[in-house]
């Protein structure tokens, strides 16, 4: 199947999103972030990888643009990236959508077919 | 309709059931004439420029928008199983058939399955990855919508 031609998008991200959200690790940590904002000690004392793997986890979740940076005063918290999470759930609803009306052309055309 | 996406494996997984049989269902997902009828969203139509349904073969076909606007995309179809099942790469592409490098593509593998005189299709679509929906969905919804409202624009305008 197949949609229509191109659209730009709004921007580039630089890595995956759903690659970013396949560990399990990053998950826990979006899950951590949706409740509160957090500093990226105060983070990595949920687990029990050292700071430095916590840290690049938080790297691969920014450059998917699901984690954003905020500067409170001299500290830097990070916080979930709402936007782009609800993005991609647009996407496929509308996909489905679009499967949605598609089937419904073919049905009937098949109801032609048979009263042929 | 079922409809499942593995986030992991970056796949969507659909079934749907169409009240006909196998033969005729089949036709009506790999004969241009059929497909032309159905494959474009309303107010978008499809038409064919070139059907060679058979392994190695294409299919070239423009979206056309309600003004006329054509959006090309083309269909290799890796394997063919008659009746049964077939394989297909979606990308985008220029009028001539020339793939567009920079658009994302698809596979899709699609296994029709009788039940009586009714027919389960089940597509199995692979993405490099999910964020290609949006280019896939992009035009298909909100540029036809967009263009539809633009056409009614221009009636307003003119009375």
């Amino acid at each position: 199947m197949q949609p229509i031609g191109c659209v730009n998008s709004s921007h580039q991200m630089k890595r995956d999103v759903f690659q970013a959200i396949a560990d399990p690790t990053r998950r826990a940590i979006l899950l951590l972030l949706a409740t509160q904002a957090l500093t990226p000690n105060a983070l990595a004392e949920h687990f029990d990888s050292t700071r430095q793997a916590v840290s690049k986890h938080i790297k691969v979740l920014s450059e998917a643009d699901l984690v954003k940076q905020k500067k409170v005063g001299r500290e830097i918290f990070y916080e979930v990236n709402a936007t782009q999470m609800k993005q991609i759930e647009k996407w496929i609803e509308k996909f489905k959508g679009l499967l949605e009306n598609r089937f419904a052309q073919l049905d009937d055309v098949l109801s032609k077919l048979k009263n042929k | 309709m079922t409809f499942d996406v593995d986030r992991k494996n970056k796949q969507i997984h659909v079934e749907r059931e169409f009240a006909a049989p196998v033969e005729t269902v089949w036709s009506a997902w790999t004969q241009s004439e059929f497909l032309d009828q159905w494959w474009a969203p309303k107010p978008w139509k499809a038409e064919t420029k070139i059907m060679d349904f058979r392994v190695g073969g294409r299919w070239l076909y423009a979206m056309v928008s309600p003004d006329g606007n054509k959006h090309w995309s083309l269909t290799e179809y890796k394997s063919v199983a008659p009746q049964k099942n077939y394989t297909g790469l979606v990308m985008f592409c220029d009028e001539s058939g020339n793939a567009n490098a920079d658009t994302p593509r698809s596979l899709w593998n699609n296994t029709f399955n009788a039940d009586g005189d009714s027919t389960v299709v089940d597509i199995l679509i692979k993405f490099d990855k999910l964020e290609d929906l949006e280019m896939l969905v992009g035009m298909g919804f909100e540029g036809g919508f967009k263009m539809g409202l633009s056409n009614l624009d221009e009636l307003l305008e003119k009375k």
